[in-house]
């Protein structure tokens, strides 16, 4: 049986002043209904290549991929009718930031209730309590009440959980969450990304989940690749982090600081380590 | 001082087409700069939420505010706006009474000839008022023209009150027509501008705006009668009815067209329709150049937010993206713009209403000017100014209503 999910040799370029720059050089993955994590720096193509599996870039992004497939179906080769069938149902994104990713002037509920019916012909009372339910579900204390606020009357961490709730009433197979709590409070962080995880095994789902945070990616996933340049430098099990051979990798592992150290300079990253290979 | 101001008066006032010009010049300058303003203004009102709301960014929502908060807050709101529309009312009135006292025109004289005597004349005077002190002046002249009171043309020989009554249907009739397909064409051009942007269609909506821009609009007024009613006799020529069904409508509104559908009278409604048609084009294409390049910029403001692309990801038609999600938001904006658009053209565009010998408010307000009727040129000055305060707080009332951030 096919993996969910195939990813081969993905390219993203830009037009550039002397000629178009390749940010995403050659991303290949499998996906299975596992959790797996993409890390990296800021600026190293995680964000373009999970957005380049929903088809979501425009020119003048350039993307060329050697297939991809979900599903046994080639994403490629599908009209925009198609591809919008598989968008949300099937394969979903949690954005970054709530405070931007939300429409600004449409109430929660209806926002959610979007999500569902641009899918699925049910009526009104039915997708009323589908929202209600699902917001439950991401643990929003008097979903009635939330139901008829605006976005910039929810906090951060109560945007996301609205966020997840839209991304996941549809039922899809695979969750991108591209970097789901960066925007967030500390105090909060712990919270969505739980919440996250117990969705996506309750329904057995994919995740893809997208940072710049190597303890959490470790934390919170299965396999984990690791960016660099836009180039995949490394996929290790998540419990073998610590035995990371790439010198990126080792990098990145070195600059993160611990509590129960003290150290007198933090190393900074060496870019050229992940060059040449 | 007053040498100065007088000189300046003169110049403004003298050459009559010069004085047009400008004063449109400036109106479009100060309709970008209030646009501008609003947003930066609405953005900032926004950030400091979201700072607000980061501050507080615990599980729950923040309490609804009670009740009778919320009554207090909207009376403090309503009181508030009163006050800025009637403090904004009085000022237009200040700068038409100073107008008034500063122009070489002495008003003893205009009333009474200068051959009067002296006797006349300082009885004339004191019985304007004029001997008084400024600020009672002022307290008159505020409460004449609260009563409706706006002295007589020299020109007319009637109340200016009752000449604008006569005057500014015939622009208001013009003005709307010419904003109806301003906006019906203007709006969907600059969203498909937008959503296209960088193709051809957008070059050739652009070509259209920079027409707009750049066209006198006598020019596009006699090349349209030229070849639209001269060549090919499609429309009717100037004025605003052909003159053997002048006056067969009772007048209600003193819209034409409206009133000939009030008395139900066809043929007299497609004539009014076909003498009104081409001037409110002509009125219609410099308003739709406008519109639609607001409409493309705030489009294409909207489409790069991430809150598009999450409505992509959820599956959403790209028809719905762009009208639900990308052109929604926009449309207090758009009043906004739409709103002064209306305002420049319900001042009367002289140039349309030379060339098309239509009768409304331009034309009586250059003929005023060129006649030094005073009375008559601050009368008319009154009412656009008033037009425009009205406008001006009916779209910002719109965006206090519309969007859910600035409640
Ligand atoms: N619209 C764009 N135009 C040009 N370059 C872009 C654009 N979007 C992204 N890039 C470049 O692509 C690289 C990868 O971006 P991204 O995938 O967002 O990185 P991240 O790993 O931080 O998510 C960045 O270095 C950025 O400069
Ligand atoms: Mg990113």
């Amino acid at each position: 049986m096919p993996p969910l999910l195939e990813l081969k040799n993905l390219r993203v370029s830009f037009p550039g002043p002397r000629g178009p720059v390749e940010v995403v050089r050659g991303v290949s993955f499998d996906l299975g209904r596992e959790r797996l994590g993409i890390v990296g720096e800021s600026g190293s193509g995680k964000s373009l290549t999970g957005r380049s599996i929903l088809r979501l870039l425009r020119p003048p992004a350039k993307v060329s991929v050697d297939h991809l497939r979900f599903d046994g179906q080639d994403l490629m080769a599908m009209s925009d009718r198609q591809m919008r069938a598989v968008r949300g149902a099937r394969i979903s994104m949690v954005m970054q930031d709530p405070r931007y990713s939300l429409n600004p002037v449409m109430t929660v509920g209806a926002q959610i209730a979007e999500a569902l019916r641009v899918h699925e012909r049910i009526p009104r009372r039915a997708v009323r309590a589908r929202v209600l339910d699902m917001l439950e579900k991401v643990r929003i204390h008097d979903p009635e009440h939330v139901m008829r606020l605006y976005p910039h009357e929810v906090s951060g961490g109560m945007g996301q959980r609205v966020m997840i709730a839209m991304m996941l009433i549809p039922k899809p197979d695979i969750l991108i969450a591209d970097e789901p709590t960066s925007a967030l409070d500390v105090s909060v962080q712990a919270q969505v990304l739980d919440l996250i995880e117990e969705m996506i095994a309750e329904n057995g789902m994919g995740l893809i989940l997208i940072s710049h945070d190597l303890d959490l990616v470790a934390r919170y996933c299965d396999r984990v690749l690791v960016m660099n340049r836009g180039e995949v430098v490394e996929e290790l099990q998540a419990g073998a982090l610590h035995s990371a051979q790439h010198p990126y990798t080792r990098g990145l592992l070195e600059s993160v600081p611990r509590m129960n150290e003290t150290r007198r300079f933090l190393p900074v990253m060496d870019r050229v380590a992940g060059m040449g290979t | 001082m007053n040498e100065w101001a007088a000189l300046l008066m003169r110049l403004l006032f003298s050459r009559a087409p010069v004085c047009p010009v400008l004063v449109k010049y400036f109106y479009c300058k100060q309709i970008d700069l209030y646009i501008k303003r609003t947003f930066v203004r609405n953005a900032y009102i926004l950030a400091s939420k979201q700072r607000e709301s980061a501050v507080l960014s615990g599980n729950l929502s923040e309490p609804a505010h009670s009740m009778t908060e919320r009554g207090m807050d909207l009376a403090a709101g309503v009181l508030r706006f009163a006050a800025v529309t009637a403090l904004t009312f009085l000022g237009l009135l200040a700068i038409t009474f100073f107008i008034g006292r500063v122009v070489p025109i002495d008003p003893v004289v205009a009333v009474v000839g200068d051959r009067a005597t002296q006797e006349v004349y300082e009885a004339t005077r004191q019985a304007l008022g004029l001997d008084r002190p400024l600020l009672v002046q002022f307290g008159i002249y505020v409460r004449d023209v609260l009563t409706g009171d706006l002295g007589v043309s020299l020109t007319t020989g009637r109340p200016v009150v009752e000449d604008l009554a006569r005057f500014f249907p015939a622009t208001v009739e013009m003005a709307t027509a010419g904003i109806l397909i301003g906006v019906l064409l203007g709006v969907p051009m600059g969203v498909i501008a937008a959503a296209r942007a960088g193709s051809w269609l957008d070059q050739v909506i652009r070509v259209l705006g920079l027409l707009g821009y750049s066209v006198p609009a006598f020019w596009m007024g006699l090349v349209g009668l030229a070849v639209f009613y001269a060549g090919l006799g499609w429309v009717a020529g100037p004025g605003r009815i052909d003159i053997f069904y002048d006056g067969l409508v009772p007048t209600v509104t003193g819209l034409l067209t409206v009133d000939a559908l009030l008395a139900g009278d066809w043929t007299i409604f497609g004539n009014a329709v076909s003498h009104l048609i081409l001037p409110a084009a002509i009125l219609g294409f410099f308003s739709l150049a406008y519109i639609a390049r607001m409409t493309r910029s705030f489009m294409l403001d909207q489409l790069a937010q991430e809150f598009v692309t999450t409505a992509r990801v959820k599956g959403v038609s790209e028809w719905a993206v762009i009208w639900k999600h990308a052109f929604y938001p926009i449309r207090v904006q758009l009043v906004t713009v739409i709103g002064l658009s209306y305002a420049v053209l319900l001042e009367g565009s002289v140039m349309v209403e030379i060339v098309f010998s239509w009768p409304g408010i331009g034309n009586y307000l250059t003929t005023a000017l060129l006649r030094a009727d005073m009375a008559a040129v601050l009368g008319a000055t009154i009412l656009i100014g008033t037009v425009f305060i009205v406008i001006n707080r009916l779209s910002d009332l719109l965006y206090r209503v519309f969007d859910p951030r600035s409640r």
